[in-house]
């Protein structure tokens, strides 16, 4: 069963140029320079995660970010202070990006106690409600209801934050989503969906998953604000582009669907061959001419903002913070067997404010 | 006999109940192009091309609502979810409609969908994909559950599972699939609600289903060789419809039963195997009837910690001596 397709209706204007958008143009050479930083810095991470997986220290899915690393931190670098974020599976590049350390990151990973969930969750699962990053979903769609409702509880508690909801390609066809959806146009909520589209979910690439000419046009059904970023590798125009529906949130609760073109270079997870759905050459293509870091370190490159000596530094700090974070992961020890049962009831946890009665746990 | 694996044995089943059979379908995520995420259906889409064998978007609820919908129509669809975790997506479509219908139609209509996939922990895949909703599934009149545990009964059941009218729901288990046995060329079937025998004993009856069967045969061999204790082994193979007859034999010739599976313990098919056993044999027993589950938790994703959570060879022949007590 194919689809008909009509051409996604263009959103950008002619002459749109991101690094002279106002919101880029005030930024200073260590501005620039952190967000070049900051993606470097998942791509390291990831690469030795990679490392330790094909060593069997990595149990389970491994999900690389790699090649979408502007999303996250362009998204991120936009956030206030009040804004929440929640994503799906593939969640290494959220969570370096509000600032989660590689050495309990790396900890998760390896299935050990020092890790951001004490090694319950994985890969998959990362938390830090301390910097405002609700997950790391395993479900896909799962998280995009979430999301709704950290926008509905920021706009009950009257502060001035919206929420923003990462989900893939692949995630749009859920029900779950178009719910979301719903409600959030129908009650104002400050909420950003975010659509990482890569292309694919798993081996089905998006022409032969979704209907419609475009994933982010699906809003236009709930009167919803909507936007599609072509160059999501260029960090700077996700910056502007997601600044503006982000104003929207703040300033009128509006929430919008942002569809960012974008392309994993891995397979699915590490488990995937990644031999049967896509051309060798299509993610050759890809790197060569749209890779987020070389076309972010070429442009400030060209602007002298960046030397070869700061290239250099960053990549070496990069790749030492990773390889710390691999030996702190193998030198921390494993969650206990008390520890399994931990975690589950608040009640449990906090035994002298418990309240109900009765049996919890069975066997 | 020849020996092929448990997935290829699944594969068999579904091949041949497709060329028997026109209005067999295969559906789910990434079964057709990329072969299946565990494989279990490579090579159909290239032999039996894309009305048989179908990728869908990820769309649990619509996809199984729509085979519900279909084999109202006569259509069989076999619908893969690729974790069986992913269940509960779909749960108001595998519950509310699949379930009800033939009830509130007041007979008049029929739901003959098989609604496969691995449903297990032990791949450190985390709390959201190692769902073991046997029970659950279980408890709701209309709906049968099977679970195979080895290549012999995944391609017998499969085949009966399709070739039911009701709606069956299927439950695989991912380190099942590469493990190997012996099954004979062509047709045969295993009925639903057979149990099984695998391995007489006196001394207990270690009941269970899944892969906890092949824990404990190798737990009935150490017991044997450590204790000089005779276990005998029964596979349950399908839970809803339920072989209360072999249970019960069972109990009546060992007098003593270990029930050993891998889901949680509240409610769980352990919980009402015993509750069977104690209603009907209650005289037979010389000990409570004993259960071993995973620890109550939602799955923990740390690897080492992931094997003390599940049912091991250790944890049944330390229940075992405990019942024998
Ligand atoms: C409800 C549910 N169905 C299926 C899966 C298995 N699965 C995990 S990721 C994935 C593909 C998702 O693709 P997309 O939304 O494009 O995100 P990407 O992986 O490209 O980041 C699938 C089918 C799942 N985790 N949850
Ligand atoms: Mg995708």
């Amino acid at each position: 069963m194919t689809k008909k397709t009509t051409p996604a209706k263009k959103t950008q204007v002619a002459g749109y140029n991101a690094r002279q958008a106002p919101i880029n143009a005030r930024l200073g050479h260590d501005e620039l320079i952190a967000l070049y930083r900051d993606m470097v810095r998942i791509r390291r991470f990831e690469e030795r995660c990679l490392r330790s997986y094909q060593q069997g220290k990595i149990g389970g899915f491994l999900h690389l970010y790699i090649g979408q690393e502007s999303i996250a931190v362009g998204c991120v670098s936009v956030m206030g202070q009040h804004d929440h974020i929640i994503t799906a599976y593939r969640d290494h590049g959220h969570a370096l990006a509000v600032g989660m350390g590689m050495n309990e990151m790396m900890a998760e990973n390896y299935g050990k106690y020092t890790g951001c969930s004490k090694g319950k969750g994985g890969s998959m699962h990362y938390f830090d409600p301390t910097r405002n990053f609700w997950g790391g979903h395993g479900i896909v769609g799962g998280q995009i209801p979430l999301g709704v409702g950290l926008a509905y509880a920021l706009k009950y508690k009257g502060r001035k934050g919206a929420a923003l909801a990462f989900m893939g390609d692949g995630a749009v066809n859920q029900g779950a989503v178009h719910e979301s959806y719903n409600l959030a146009a129908l009650w104002s909520l400050p909420v950003l969906f975010v659509i990482e589209n890569n292309g694919y979910s798993m081996g089905t690439s998006q022409d032969r998953s979704s209907a419609g000419p475009s994933l982010a046009e699906r809003a236009e059904g709930y009167g919803m604000n909507w936007d599609i970023i072509e160059n999501g590798h260029d960090v700077l125009e996700v910056r502007d582009r997601v600044a503006a529906a982000l104003k929207l949130a703040h300033e009128q609760s509006l929430p919008s669907v942002l569809e960012i073109r974008t392309y994993r270079y891995r397979g699915h997870s590490v488990a995937d061959p990644d031999t049967t759905y896509r051309d060798k050459k299509e993610i050759e293509d890809y790197k060569a001419t749209k890779d987020p870091l070389m076309f972010c370190q070429n442009q400030l490159l060209a602007e002298k903002v960046l030397t070869q000596e700061i290239i250099a530094k960053i990549e070496e700090s990069a790749r030492a913070e990773a390889e710390t974070s691999a030996q702190f992961a193998e030198a921390s020890p494993f969650p206990t067997a008390d520890d399994i049962q931990k975690d589950v009831y608040w009640e449990a946890d906090n035994p002298a404010d418990r309240k109900s009665q009765g049996a919890l746990f069975f066997s | 006999m020849p020996v092929i694996t448990y997935r290829e044995a699944l594969r068999a089943a579904m091949s041949e109940e497709i060329e028997r059979d026109p209005n067999v379908v295969l559906m789910g995520e990434e079964v057709a192009q990329f072969n299946g995420a565990y494989k279990v259906s490579e090579g159909m889409l290239a032999k039996y091309g894309p009305k048989r064998i179908v990728d869908t978007p990820i769309s649990e609820a619509a996809f199984i609502g729509m085979g519900v919908g279909a084999a109202m129509l006569g259509v069989r669809p076999v619908m893969e979810l690729m974790f069986f975790s992913f269940y509960s997506v779909a749960f108001d479509q595998i519950f509310n409609n699949a379930a009800n219908l033939r009830y509130m139609s007041g007979g008049l209509v029929n739901c003959p969908i098989v609604i496969r996939g691995p449903a297990n922990g032990g791949t450190n895949v985390g709390a959201t994909h190692s769902h073991t909703p046997e029970s659950i599934a279980a408890y709701h009149p209309g709906i049968k559950v099977v679970v195979p545990s080895t290549a012999y009964d995944a391609k017998g059941l499969m085949k009966s599972a399709i070739r039911d009218n009701d709606p069956v729901l299927f439950m695989e288990n991912t380190l099942l699939y590469g493990e190997s046995g012996e099954v004979p060329d062509g047709e045969y079937l295993v009925p639903l609600g057979s149990a099984k025998v695998m391995r007489e004993g006196a001394d207990l009856s270690i009941i269970g289903h899944g892969r906890a069967i092949q824990l404990a045969l190798k737990s009935a061999d150490l017991l044997k060789e450590k204790h000089n204790i005779s276990a005998e082994v029964v596979d349950l193979r399908s839970i809803r419809p339920l072989d209360e007859e072999t249970i019960l034999a069972s109990v009546r010739k060992t007098n003593r039963a270990l029930y050993v599976e891998e889901s949680k313990p509240f409610c769980s098919v352990g919980a009402m195997v015993a509750a069977i056993i104690s209603d009907k044999a209650f005289d037979h027993l010389d000990a409570p009837v004993k259960r071993l589950t995973s620890i109550d938790s939602p799955a923990i994703y740390s690897m080492p910690l992931e094997k003390l959570q599940l049912p091991s060879v250790d944890r049944i022949c330390q229940a075992a001596l405990e019942t024998l007590k």
